[in-house]
């Protein structure tokens, strides 16, 4: 069954960026309820956190509570809002969407929520390569100023904000949020230590707020509607809302798709209104849930496996940015895991050791194994360099991402890992066969060589 | 860590914004607290002036932010979308991150290689096309995704991408 979609209910729509058909269709009326109807910004923040919304950008964290640590007493200086629009976690995809067909949801969103803050100067941090998102942005801020949501005295309150867009310019790690408070400042955005945390020392030694772009649109509709009905959304008080799922992988019909938090994984994956099941009739494989940074799980794990923040932990993974990556029974599981370990070298920002050395490790064994150069030892190697990385021993949490798809392909399809490097080819896909211009089966550098599968 | 480009080349003159470059870049630093903080939407500025970024554009940045040249190095050798060096007028840029990989990403890529008879970071010899492999783009759900210059182009096969070149190369 199709729910109503909230978060989407303009895309597709005629104009759907253009300001006169958002206001036509209702919007900016959760501005001037708060801004005209007395509301104070601590009742603004009192009803998120009633709506139990958790933050969409990958942690999901409680929104309310993030901004209830911004100091009562700031020491005379401003408070920042930022936006967190860098979405750039493979496999996501929903940000971009938001933002290019109803930017003035995302800017009512995000005035409300500076409004909440006493925030006076807001930014909208966008990876570079969404440049038809900036421009749109753009264009739909100078339509908000021009009405008056923006600027001076919005609404005749007395309330002021400043909104910029400050474009990224390619780079994984500025999504994460103090990678992205340096970005702001114009340095390298290399993620700094905690605590402080940004609520109290943030972009520019302010106390500073950091959030993602579904998430503050998610306040429009929560002001609207009620933090009761936002509640009564999902699968349980803990995993509220409307949510996004991007879909994408071995499935008929990819894309982004809204449903009520708690989606069963199976049926995003076989709904007739999500993915519609897998492309060419194939078997599921394995699924990664959250992104390149969560953990794989396979077949059998999904059969039951609810798409919210806990559900997800329960089953050893996470809810990410919902970016939800269907693999067939075709897929090599070790390329995957290769091509994963490729993306988290390439961007790991080389600020700690263990990050910087482990990633191109883990890509290089990966690559031999692959290749039909592995040993029978770099599985064992596989989990231990993974095992140096994580657990507290870097500044961020990118090494703990970078390691799951790594520990949990080798776990789950040990077997499979175990294949390669006996047959020095896949166990399935194009490359499973043996080449008929391999050569000879190297022999065995190992005295006892394990029966295969 | 990006392995992509460390050296920032030289483009052998001074480089000076236009004053409607200059005008911009007055805007912008009306917008932070910080004239640092103007840093990554200057260098936008000026690679879209110069099509890329030169030491002496680099330097005039630094004279105008008032920061130090090593700064600016630093800032321009971590983000991967400016370019260091000059670059083909169509710059090709390939996602094969995981959904674009399970969608055959890099048998295009191969394809295209072929095609410009360049490998990834090269420039055809007519100063037309830049090939580079770039990491998720936010296309996963049109995979394989790839973009010219800053607009989208997906999904792509290979069809489309000869179509694309084909209309590329035509242009003057």
């Amino acid at each position: 069954m199709a729910s109503e979609k909230v978060l989407l209910a303009r895309v597709g729509r005629k104009d759907s960026r253009s300001i006169e058909t958002y206001v036509e269709d209702g919007g900016y009326k959760a501005l001037r309820t708060v801004l005209t109807g007395g509301w104070s910004p601590e009742k603004l923040t009192d009803e998120v956190k009633k709506s139990g919304l958790r933050g969409r950008g990958g942690a999901g964290f409680p929104t309310g509570v993030k901004w209830g640590f911004v100091p009562k007493d700031t020491k005379g200086k401003p408070v920042y809002l930022l936006l967190n629009a860098d979405e750039s976690e493979p496999g996501t995809f929903k940000d971009r969407l938001l933002m290019e067909e109803d930017p003035h949801q995302v800017i009512e969103g995000m005035i409300l929520s500076a409004y909440a803050l006493k925030c006076r100067d807001a930014y909208i941090y966008i990876r570079g390569e969404f440049y038809l998102g900036a421009r749109i942005l753009d264009a739909a801020i100078a339509e908000a100023y021009d009405k008056g949501f923006l600027g001076e005295n919005i609404l005749g309150s007395g309330y002021a904000l400043n909104l910029t867009v400050h474009r990224g310019a390619g780079a994984y790690i500025c999504g994460e949020e103090t990678g992205l408070i340096e970005s702001l400042e114009g340095k390298r955005g290399q993620p700094r230590i905690k605590p402080p945390f940004p609520a109290v020392h943030g972009v520019f030694g302010s106390p500073t707020i950091v959030n993602n772009v579904e998430t503050l649109a998610c306040v429009v509709h929560i002001v609207n509607r009620g933090a009761e009905w936002f509640a009564k959304i999902g699968r349980n008080e803990k995993n509220t809302g409307p949510k996004l799922y991007c879909l994408s992988g071995h499935v008929v019909r990819p894309g982004v798709y809204e449903a009520p938090l708690g989606l069963p994984m199976k049926e995003l994956l076989f709904g007739a209104d999500f993915g519609q099941g897998m492309k060419d009739g194939r078997k599921v494989k394995a699924v990664i849930p959250g992104g390149a940074s969560a953990a794989m799980l396979t077949a059998e794990e999904i059969e039951d496996c609810p798409l919210d923040f806990d559900g997800l932990v329960a089953k050893g993974s996470m809810l990410g940015s919902a970016a939800i990556i269907v693999m067939n029974e075709d897929t090599c599981i070790v390329d995957a895991a290769k091509n994963l370990s490729k993306f988290f070298s390439h961007e790991s920002c080389g600020q700690c050791t263990p990050c910087r050395e482990g990633t191109p490790w883990l890509l290089k064994v990966l690559t031999r194994i692959e290749a039909g150069e592995g040993r029978l030892e770099d599985i064992d190697l596989l989990e231990k360099i993974s095992n140096q990385m994580a657990n507290g021993m870097t500044i961020c949490v990118f090494a703990d991402a970078a390691i799951a798809p790594v520990l949990s392909s080798v776990g789950k399809f040990r077997e499979e890992y175990r294949h390669h490097i006996d047959q020095n080819r896949c166990l399935v896909g194009p490359r499973s066969a043996v080449p008929s211009s391999a050569p000879d089966l190297r022999p065995s550098t190992f005295d006892l060589r394990p029966p295969t599968v | 860590m990006s392995h992509r480009r460390y050296r920032v080349e030289s483009a052998g003159e001074p480089r000076v914004f236009p004053p409607e470059a200059r005008a911009r870049i007055d805007r912008i630093l009306k917008r932070y607290p910080t004239k640092k903080a103007a840093l990554l939407p200057v260098l936008w500025v000026a690679q879209e002036t110069w099509g890329w970024i030169s030491k002496e554009a680099a330097e005039e940045v630094a004279r105008i932010l008032e920061l130090s040249p090593a700064h600016i190095d630093g800032v321009l050798t971590f983000y991967t979308m400016y370019n260091l060096s000059p670059v083909g007028k169509h710059l090709l840029q390939f996602c094969t991150s995981i959904s674009c990989h399970l969608a055959g990403a890099e048998g295009l890529a191969e394809r295209c290689k072929k095609r410009l008879g360049i490998d990834f970071e090269e420039t055809t010899k007519d100063g037309k096309f830049t090939l580079v492999e770039v990491e998720c783009i936010a296309g996963c759900d049109r995979a394989p995704s790839m973009m010219v210059n800053d607009t989208y182009y997906e999904p792509m096969d290979e069809k489309q991408l000869d179509s694309l070149l084909d209309r590329l190369a035509a242009e003057s």
